[in-house]
């Protein structure tokens, strides 16, 4: 099954750039490894299991640049817990999955490595920050992809590749050893082609690890076992504030059909109110960029990754080392987060964008009071053309207005694919579900694709 | 607005150099995006408590012992200078 995929990541995948290393000694090692584990009979659902990790988890002797030039030649001496739980399981690392640099970016256009291509269509960008994962499981070149989702970076992708994508609640997976990005929004999560596949890569990751200090110790549901309840008596909140001149006609259609379908099969539709919903965007532009600032003081050229080969003393090392090795979004929001924190502006900003977010959540908290799920779009818009909003980052910013919010609050949220808009490029519907709730998510999800075809359509050319 | 002058002490703590041309692109790219953040100032917030993090509880304490072990072979094999178990960095004391 590894030289399989390995030969369509060479052959089909070809023309999407979705990987930055393979590495076919390595993963060919692993499968004789399953396979000598599966002769003995001890063989898990993954054991064998070819996985594309997107490249900002460590992973023992595998290049990890977290999609940057800083990190261009690093090479991890440790396992995050993720590549961790997937080795105890007998799966097969297939290769690193490209990225946007640091996951800061929405079109995985800021990749130090090239730009990913969707396979829907290979003018479009696949979204991001991990497109490399989702264009990877999209085009079946890779069966399953771990990611990371801060403000989007799993659901926004699937959405835009057709693919399933879960970001499970804040805590629920380890972040040791995953590159760090906004810290208070991070967390790891799954892509793969449905429900089903979700709920093993998810039953695989969760639970407690003590290596990360906001990993929270609560046993795991048993997603699989619980994918068949259907949604009968489900209560699916509709926000009224997602249903505006934002949300593309075209994305609203399927969106609304999708709702209806849900509907069809026994849940209940109300309305509910996000009321502080369009704060989001600007109040994770704040803390997003202030947490990232913070977090990426440590690539100094000093211990590890890229060091400028000219420099005069250590000031101008650090700054020619870091202007050499950071790609634009990266320096962007370097400088926005070193802005909102300085003195003088830290309370106009960054507070501020805090006391939003406690707004942002009370508002999720009050419509769960009302509704067990929140649907509605993943994505204002279908994939757009690469190129088309890279000069202007509030453009590409303003594209986050349904994902930011959930990982302000912590909340998890999936992305399942429920039709297609103009020029034939996917549309995703977002499930989004109370604290530690991935259990009913999934199983929504899993109803509606068991009423639907969505999730197995496949982009032409990758059959 | 970010003047160029801002814009450079911020560059400077942040230890990023910038080309003037970047810091140009820059200073129209931030105030942009510095515009778009606005929204916020006009919301009431007094009496909210900041939200730092998703979860309420107090960070875990772990036991005082030794959990990690020495592995400083394998750190400093992927350092870009180093020399008898040190990092080595320009000269900062004459």
């Amino acid at each position: 099954m590894t030289r399989h995929f390995l030969g369509r990541v060479a052959s089909a995948g070809a023309a999407l750039n979705a990987f930055i290393t393979i590495d076919e000694d390595k993963s060919l090692a692993q499968a004789k490894a399953a396979d000598e584990r599966i002769a003995r009979g001890q063989a898990g659902p993954l054991t064998g299991i070819p996985i594309a990790h997107k490249d900002l988890f460590c992973a023992k002797g595998w290049l990890t640049t977290a999609g940057s030039k800083i990190l261009g030649n690093f090479i991890p001496p440790y396992d995050s817990h993720v590549i961790a739980q997937f080795d105890r399981a007998g799966a097969v690392i297939l290769g690193k999955a490209n990225m946007d640099e640091f996951a800061m970016g929405s079109s995985n256009e800021n990749s130090h490595f090239g730009p990913v291509k969707n396979p829907w269509d290979l003018a479009a960008v696949p979204g991001g920050s991990s497109g490399g994962s989702a264009a990877a499981v999209a085009a079946r070149i890779a069966p399953a992809a771990p990611g990371t989702d801060t403000g989007g970076s799993i659901r926004q992708p699937a959405s835009f590749t057709g693919v399933c994508g879960i970001r499970p609640t804040y805590g629920r997976v380890s972040r040791y050893g995953i590159v760090a990005f906004a810290s208070s929004l991070d967390q790891a999560g799954a892509l793969g082609k449905d429900a089903h596949d979700l709920a093993i890569l998810l039953s695989t990751m969760a639970g407690y690890d003590e290596r990360d200090s906001t990993c929270i110790d609560r046993p795991v549901d048993d997603y699989v076992a619980n994918l068949g309840g259907g949604v009968k008596g489900l209560r699916i909140g509709v926000p009224r504030e997602y249903f505006t001149k934002d949300l593309a006609p075209d994305v609203a259609a399927p969106i609304r059909a999708a709702i209806d379908e849900l509907a069809k099969l026994g849940a209940k539709v109300v309305e509910v109110s996000l009321p502080n919903q369009h704060l989001s965007v600007p109040a994770y532009y704040v803390i997003a960029p202030a947490e990232a600032s913070s977090n990426l003081a440590r690539y100094d050229g000093v211990r590890y990754g890229y060091r400028a080969p000219d420099y005069t003393d250590l000031r101008d090392m650090y700054r020619k080392t870091r202007a050499q090795g950071f790609g634009p979004e990266v320096k962007r929001r370097t400088l926005i987060g070193t802005y909102v924190l300085s003195h003088g502006y830290y309370d106009a900003y960054y507070v501020k964008a805090q006391k939003i977010r406690r707004l942002i959540a009370g508002d999720f908290i009050a419509a769960f009071r009302d509704c067990d799920l929140i649907a509605g779009p993943a994505a204002p818009s279908v994939a757009y053309d690469l190129g088309s909003k890279a000069t202007d980052p509030v453009q590409m910013y303003l594209g986050d207005l349904y994902t930011i919010p959930i990982n302000l609050a912590g909340l998890p949220g999936l992305s399942i694919p429920c039709g297609f808009g103009a020029r034939g490029r996917p549309v995703g519907l977002q499930l989004v579900g109370n604290y530690f709730d991935e259990a009913r998510m999934l199983r929504a999800a899993h109803a509606f694709q068991q009423a639907t075809d969505w999730h197995a359509k496949i982009p032409k050319g990758f059959e | 607005m970010l003047s160029l002058e801002q814009i450079a002490r911020v560059a400077d703590l942040a230890r990023l150099e910038l080309t003037a041309e970047e810091a140009a692109a820059l200073q129209q790219q931030l105030n942009g995006i510095l515009a778009m953040v606005d929204a916020m100032a006009s919301v009431d917030t007094s009496g909210v408590e900041p939200m730092s993090h998703p979860q309420q509880a107090m960070q875990r304490l772990r036991d005082d012992s030794v959990t990690e072990h020495d592995e400083r072979a394998a750190f400093q094999a992927i350092a870009p200078a180093v020399e008898d178990g040190l990092y080595l960095v320009p000269k900062v004391i004459e």
